[in-house]
């Protein structure tokens, strides 16, 4: 299987930032993938898999990050964990009232 | 014997033996490990974490954990006791330093916990009380004890500790655990919500308890009046032993009570209100015979869920209020947080004196997306029933005159949006500032009613920051100067012909109901399992009596007199109650 780098960046646009709950979601999303995938906001680099360095980012509302992502699925890792970020968690049902009255 | 003074966050009396649970400083010294000793520390290492998994798979698994919100927060610990690089950075630490397990998981727990705490942003200090979580969990396995011997009770047991964290409750036996008092907490802390649901008494906010205990003691928590009593002496045992004894009597002889109008000997009709926190209790204060909501507190829709709440997780929580009461009175109070409490504000600024801060209808009047939504969600459920809008901390009459303006604003767009509410909701204002209760003939004028927040009052008043174990000797309602003030706001909304209730903590006291009815209060709202006492005491009483009662107080020079002689009083007259 052939290595691929994927990278892309977000901003985290949730309310109460990449914390808890969140954070949950996205870190078992990255461990259903295969690549090793990082996060980096500014100087720091942190594992998406592990939740320690995740929350420990203290990614609030509005932060940047970067994902990279390096190995065989590369590519649809970056997708999925862009996506999540992007519709802001919606698989958590409260967030996805609050979406719809906007 | 010792007593102390707290907050009452949940109703009941309890007596019986303490149990201390240390929740706050495992002091692990550092000892250091032979190298040879590295593979077998790690080991430990280990299986304290595979003990600690299992642990919280059978907590987390446990029904009534499953469907309530503490779920995620045991769902967060689990990944973090999962987590490589976690587990990796202590075992680094054990074996680069040569320390013990225990010592690196403390360090190292210890270092992220603060970390988080050092964050400017509440959502995020706040869990830090999580990483305590952990850090305990673990502790308890490398340290050999057993996961709180709060499991293992086999005799009843009042809970002391400095704060609660929901790992501790959850474990919690309720046929063995018959009350909590803690050193922290507040109104909506853990400890308030885990208390109410199990339907036991709690105190809060006492300062250092642990050194007053001594071994083979009995305590005593009175969840009514938020006080606790180390190690009582004869006498008060015998007291409590007799109170509680009558709280049961009230009990079964509610239904006789119930159907009784709350009225003077003389007549004069008083209505009993509830203050709520959770939708659920209106229920409580229908079964105790109250006559409606008085004070619904809605900062709790703002403390838990994780994010700021909808419209519609308002308007639900008040539907299920209105429909609880049946037609009864609904006073719905918008939020009364400071902006450093809101998890959600992206509030950063530190403020050296919150309490004179940004709080309350202040924070409204500048966060108006949240303070919008609320209303709106207010305004729609006007309409089930009788309710009420009440602004908090209104200082001043330009302050009510904007939150007005705003709620005007909400209207036209319901208007826009052709959704129906009651144009003709009443709107009145908590007094419970010294300003407000100076200008009340002003205030009056453009309010349907007042309800006197006397914790409030009393602390600005008095300068007196009742959690403060050093000053909260001088918080007293019974101070002439917050008798005044009380005084001119009844006279007040009389003259303006509006509503008036008294909503603090002395609408539940006994010994107040006669000066406060002596002051021309006819409405109380009060901590709802209080109603019957206080009906109790109603109907026990003239208003002829009292009103000569009040005039002999306002004579007097200070609160120790004012309040021996109320209690005089209130024992000629119900000399069962006290």
């Amino acid at each position: 299987m052939s290595e691929q780098t994927s990278e892309i960046e977000i901003e985290i646009r949730n309310p109460e930032g990449l914390h808890m709950r969140p954070a949950m979601q996205f870190v078992d999303l990255a461990n259903s993938f295969e690549s090793d995938i990082s996060v980096g906001h500014q100087d720091i680099s942190a594992d998406a898999k592990s939740i320690m360095q995740m929350t420990m980012l203290a990614a609030t509302c509005g932060t940047r990050l970067r994902i990279t992502a390096v190995g065989p699925d590369a590519a649809r890792a970056v997708e999925a964990l862009q996506n999540m970020v992007n519709n802001k968690f919606m698989d958590d049902p409260d967030v996805a009232i609050s979406e719809k009255e906007g | 014997m010792e007593i102390r003074k707290g907050i009452a966050v949940s109703p009941g009396i309890a007596i019986a033996k303490p149990m201390l649970i240390d929740s706050k400083d495992y002091r692990i010294p550092r000892r250091s490990i032979l190298p040879s000793q590295r593979s077998s520390e790690i080991q430990r290492l280990r299986k304290a974490f595979v003990t600690a998994i299992s642990e919280l798979e059978e907590i987390g698994s446990a029904k009534d954990i499953k469907e309530s919100k503490i779920k995620d927060i045991f769902a967060v610990h689990m990944r973090f006791l999962r987590d490589r690089s976690f587990r990796k950075r202590i075992k680094d630490f054990v074996s680069k330093e040569l320390v013990t397990a225990e010592y690196a998981v403390s360090t190292i727990l210890r270092e992220i916990a603060s970390h988080f705490a050092g964050i400017d942003d509440s959502y995020i200090s706040e869990r830090a009380a999580d990483i305590y979580d952990i850090e305990k969990r673990l502790l308890v396995h490398l340290l050999g004890k057993q996961q709180e011997e709060v499991e293992g009770l086999r005799e009843e047991v009042v809970i002391l500790s400095s704060d609660l964290t929901p790992t501790q409750t959850a474990g919690f036996s309720k046929t063995f655990v018959r009350g909590f008092a803690t050193e922290k907490g507040g109104r909506t802390s853990h400890t308030a919500i885990v208390a109410r649901s199990m339907g036991i008494p709690a105190v809060v906010a006492l300062g250092d308890l642990s050194s007053e205990v001594p071994p083979e003691c009995v305590v005593i928590i009175d969840g009514n009046r938020g006080v606790v009593v180390i190690d009582p002496d004869e006498d008060t045992l015998k007291q409590y032993d007799h109170y509680a004894q009558q709280m049961t009597q009230f009990v079964s002889q509610l239904d006789e009570l119930r159907e009784l109008p709350a009225e003077t000997r003389d007549g004069v009709r008083i209505h009993l209100m509830g203050n709520i926190e959770f939708p659920g209790e209106a229920e409580i204060i229908m079964a105790k015979g109250g006559a409606g909501i008085g004070l619904y507190r809605t900062e709790f829709l703002y403390l838990y869920g994780g994010q700021e709440p909808t419209e519609e997780d308002h308007y639900n929580a008040y539907a299920e209020a209105i429909h609880a009461v049946d037609g009864k009175p609904v006073v719905i109070r918008t939020m009364d947080l400071g902006a450093d409490k809101l998890p959600h504000s992206g509030w950063h600024a530190k403020e050296a004196n919150p309490v004179l801060g940004l709080r309350s209808i202040r924070y409204c009047l500048q966060a108006l997306p949240l303070f919008k939504t609320q209303l709106r969600a207010i305004l729609r459920a006007s309409v089930l029933g009788d309710v009420r809008v009440m602004f908090p901390l209104i200082t001043t009459l330009q302050e009510l005159r904007q939150a007005k303006m705003i709620l005007r604003d909400v209207m036209e767009d319901l208007d826009d949006s052709e959704i129906s509410y009651n144009a003709d909701m009443p709107v009145g204002i908590m007094i419970e500032t010294p300003s407000s209760a100076l200008t009340a003939n002003l205030l009056a004028s453009e309010s349907c009613f007042f309800s006197v927040g006397t914790n409030d009052l009393i602390q600005y008043t008095l300068a007196v920051d009742r959690a403060n174990e050093h000053v909260s000797t001088l918080f007293s309602a019974a101070e002439p100067a917050v008798l005044r003030l009380m005084r001119g706001v009844i006279q007040d909304a009389h003259k303006a012909k509006i509503g008036l209730s008294i909503c603090g903590e002395v609408a539940s006291d006994p010994e107040f109901i006669m000066p406060l009815l002596g002051m021309g209060a006819r409405t109380l709202s009060l901590a709802p399992p209080m109603i019957p006492e206080v009906k109790k005491i109603v109907r026990s009483v003239t208003i002829q009596e009292c009103n000569q009662l009040s005039r002999k107080i306002a004579t007097m020079d200070s609160h120790r007199q004012i309040q021996n002689f109320l209690r005089d009083a209130a024992t000629r007259i119900l000399p069962e109650t006290f």
